[in-house]
């Protein structure tokens, strides 16, 4: 039977659930980033571990993750992220060049950053290796123009109050403790987790994007990180 | 029985995990009202103190209280951990915001395993804990708090007492983990009504005997007792007090084991050193958060007890706060600053539902008077007025008399809805009527991974649905806030998502049913010789058809 997934099927791959969930947002232009930085930060502060120290005998101790506040300027809410500054950099990257596409011309102001966490499964030459999807966060965003400081500050805490939900949900789907990657071995660490960061490591994940242009079909532009196999096939 | 079926490592693992869990949990709640951003730093080498995984800082007075609380004991079917958390005024007016509250229910995974899964789960549901807190609307009052009021937190271990928090509050679930002894759940009730701040909303019934620590005002006493600041970094100036905050009478190293991948080598190793009781200094620097009423507010609490206050507090090295009348139904006390000084230590009362050495921290009140609602037990009564010391009898026989009531009481609901006591959800009796019983409740019955169909890759209009397979009927998709272009709500009032939940198991087709099935096929096979008779005799048309089609 027909199966799709997030990915391209694998053929070979094990019969992975990958599941999605879909947030969605209305905000002004200038509470973009903010708002899609809350998102990202809770998923992700969920999804990142400390770094794992692998000692003799297969077994190996887990280092410590720290978080931190973060206020919003453009909305009235705050949100907690990990202590990493090379992840908050790598997701203020990503966003910022979503939030850049949305402004671009061609767009309507409407589109969509997806989180996708995923294992690589290593495949014999001369096949490149795998990458299988577990989990797809998809956050659509519809940009609305607002006419005078009344609205602005009533956007402000409505946005606010909606994140307050986004965050609730996100916890409500995350205590669902459904399919997480076993704990890897050490040959296998790199194909759970990201081991780049210096003081936390997040499972696997890439994030891309898509925008809506005016004429309603959607443009897809995806991040370096985006590996061409997700189109292959 | 239970037990045999875990070994005695595992339980004694999972016992530890679950006291430091809830000392864990007591920790962010207080620290998310604290009124500051709180801020910790990840470390890729373990340091062995960091339960969980999580730099969660221990304020060490809250974990003093919340072991007090605790009392030795550990949440259980029925013995919950509450966390209340209220906000007063510079008036001396006071209400209930937020009842955090970590219970166990019977509900066990026998399955799991205790010294991996269960722990990664709590490292997890901490975390979604550090999420949720920052996401109620007492977090954004908190963070202003100072000026016109201050938030207050009280811990206290037993029945879950909802009463305060007003009409129509709402809950929201932390999280739930499973383990081979029950289920720990995470939850908060909060008032959603805020719009008070007026007098004329509290009645100022006179003090009862129950005391909170306010631990956000600046002391007015020179041998105040020090307070402890949100930004740890800073508090290292401070001068050890209080041991540092690392320390802790049980280190936890944590080895996991990948060989086999599901095995876990866990060792807990005890460091040998105690927490010393907290000490007073008189000469610590308090470092004032910006409070420009705190000298005002001493005042006004003055005013519930002129003399007493200037003595006890003096010894006990907290300003004290009366609890605004029984009204605000505090029914089990807590919250000494567990100080030495003038107040003489009151053995421990029996633990259950009621909180231990609360009596220390009553300060004698002169011409104390309680409400209308006292119960006449004059052996309390008695106490109480003969107290000149630091005793306050047994108030807490006195608040057992009066609030041990089964939480429906405290409901204006139709009885029939009383019997959803016996659910384990938390809250259950205050849920909607449309609430879902637990066996539905994907919270505690998690739907097993569906088969995902194409997980909205692209696709505008799935409406949310992950992937949730035809005939699986629970709510596997999330969220989402559709708005198809040009739908318009007054034709339909309800939203997609409700509008797809409501319709999803639409009645069978009648033409489907067995009857009606039955009915057309006798119909069918009458009008068959009939039907063959017309093929027949236009079988020269068939036959031409059928070469056209060669």
């Amino acid at each position: 039977p027909l199966r799709s997934r997030c990915c391209a099927p694998s053929g070979a791959g094990p019969a992975m659930n990958c599941r999605a969930e879909v947030l969605e947002v209305s905000v002004e232009g200038r509470q973009v980033e903010e708002a899609m930085l809350a998102v990202l930060h809770t998923v992700l502060l969920h999804r990142s571990t400390g770094k794992f120290h692998y000692k003799k005998e297969g077994t190996y101790s887990i280092g410590t993750v720290g978080t931190q506040d973060v206020d919003c300027d453009f909305i009235d809410f705050a949100y907690v992220r990990v202590s990493s500054e090379e992840l908050d950099r790598a997701l203020r990257k990503a966003v910022g060049e979503f939030k850049d596409a949305l402004r671009g011309s061609g767009s309507d102001g409407m589109g969509q950053i997806s989180l996708e966490f995923y294992q690589k499964k290593k495949s014999r030459w001369p096949f490149s290796d795998e990458c299988i999807p577990w989990e797809l966060w998809t956050i659509k965003v519809n940009v609305v123009n607002l006419a005078n400081e009344q609205e602005r500050q009533i956007c402000r805490e409505k946005v606010g109050e909606k994140l307050c939900e986004k965050i609730i949900n996100i916890v409500e789907v995350m205590n669902r403790h459904e399919y997480l990657p076993k704990m890897p071995t050490q040959s296998e660490v790199d194909n759970v987790f990201d081991t780049s960061l210096k003081d936390v490591q997040p499972y696997l994940y890439k994030i891309s994007y898509q925008i809506t242009d005016s004429l309603g079909t959607s443009v897809t532009t995806t991040m370096r990180r985006l590996i061409k196999d997700t189109l292959a096939l | 029985a239970m037990d045999t079926d875990l070994s005695s490592q595992d339980r004694k693992d999972l016992d530890k995990f679950i006291k430091f869990f809830a000392l864990k949990t007591v920790q962010v709640i207080v620290q998310a009202r604290l009124g500051e951003k709180i801020c910790t730093r990840s470390s890729s080498s373990p340091t062995g103190s960091d339960w969980f995984n999580l730099a969660i800082k221990d304020i060490p007075e809250v974990t003093h209280e919340a072991k007090k609380a605790l009392a030795g004991q550990l949440p259980a079917v029925g013995r919950s951990m509450c966390v209340e958390i209220s906000l007063k005024t510079s008036e001396g007016d006071s209400m209930e915001l937020e009842i955090w509250c970590l219970e166990m229910n019977e509900k066990c995974d026998k399955e799991i395993k205790v010294s991996y899964t269960v722990y990664n789960r709590l490292s997890l549901l901490l975390k979604s804990l550090l999420a949720i807190t920052r996401v109620t609307p007492a977090y954004r009052l908190s963070r202003k708090q100072g000026h016109e009021y201050v938030i207050l937190y009280r811990i206290y271990f037993g029945e879950v007492q909802l009463s305060g928090l007003g009409e129509g509050f709402q809950t929201v679930r932390v999280g739930t983990v499973g383990t081979p002894v029950g289920t720990i759940t995470l939850s908060c009730a909060y008032r959603i009504n805020l719009a008070f701040m007026s007098t004329r909303q509290f009645e100022r019934t006179p003090p009862i005997m129950g005391i909170i620590i306010d631990h956000f005002v600046d002391r007015p006493y020179p041998s105040s007792s020090p307070m402890h600041p949100c930004n740890y970094r800073a508090g290292e100036d401070n001068g050890a007090v209080y041991p540092s905050v690392e320390d802790s009478q049980e280190v936890c190293t944590t080895s996991f084991s990948t060989s086999p991948p599901s095995q876990c080598v866990f060792t807990v190793t005890k460091a040998h050193f105690q927490t010393p009781p907290p000490v007073v200094t008189d000469t610590l620097k308090v470092p004032v958060m910006g409070l420009a009423f705190s000298h005002q507010l001493s005042s006004s609490r003055l005013s519930y007890q002129p003399a007493a206050l200037g003595v006890g507090s003096a010894d006990m090295g907290y300003p004290v706060l009366f609890a605004g009348g029984l009204n605000a139904a505090h029914p089990h006390q807590l919250i000494g600053p567990g100080k030495e000084g003038g107040v003489p230590p009151v053995p421990s009362q029996p633990a259950h539902g009621t909180q231990a050495d609360q009596e220390k921290m009553c300060t004698p009140l002169d011409g104390v008077h309680y409400s209308a609602a006292t119960p006449s037990s004059s052996e309390d009564t008695e106490t109480v007025s003969n107290s000149s010391e630091g005793k306050c009898g047994s108030p807490h026989d006195l608040l057992e008399t009066i609030f041990i009531r089964k939480v429906g009481a405290f409901v204006n609901k139709p009885i029939n809805q009383v019997t959803m006591a016996n659910l384990d959800i938390p809250f259950a009796m205050f849920a909607p009527k449309n609430v879902e019983l637990e066996d539905n409740d994907p919270m505690v019955n998690p739907p097993a991974s569906p088969e995902t169909e194409s997980p909205l890759h692209g696709s505008l209009h799935s409406e949310g649905s992950s992937g949730s397979s035809t005939g699986n009927t629970h709510d596997d998709f999330v969220m989402i806030d559709f708005k198809p272009a040009f739908s318009k709500d007054d034709i339909l009032p309800m939203d997609l998502g409700t509008f797809y939940r409501e319709f999803q198991n639409p009645p069978q087709l009648s033409s489907l049913s067995i009857d009606i099935g039955a009915q057309s096929m006798a119909e069918d096979l009458d009008s068959l010789p009939e039907k063959l008779a017309v093929h027949e005799k236009n079988v020269k048309e068939f036959d031409a058809f059928v070469e056209t089609l060669q």
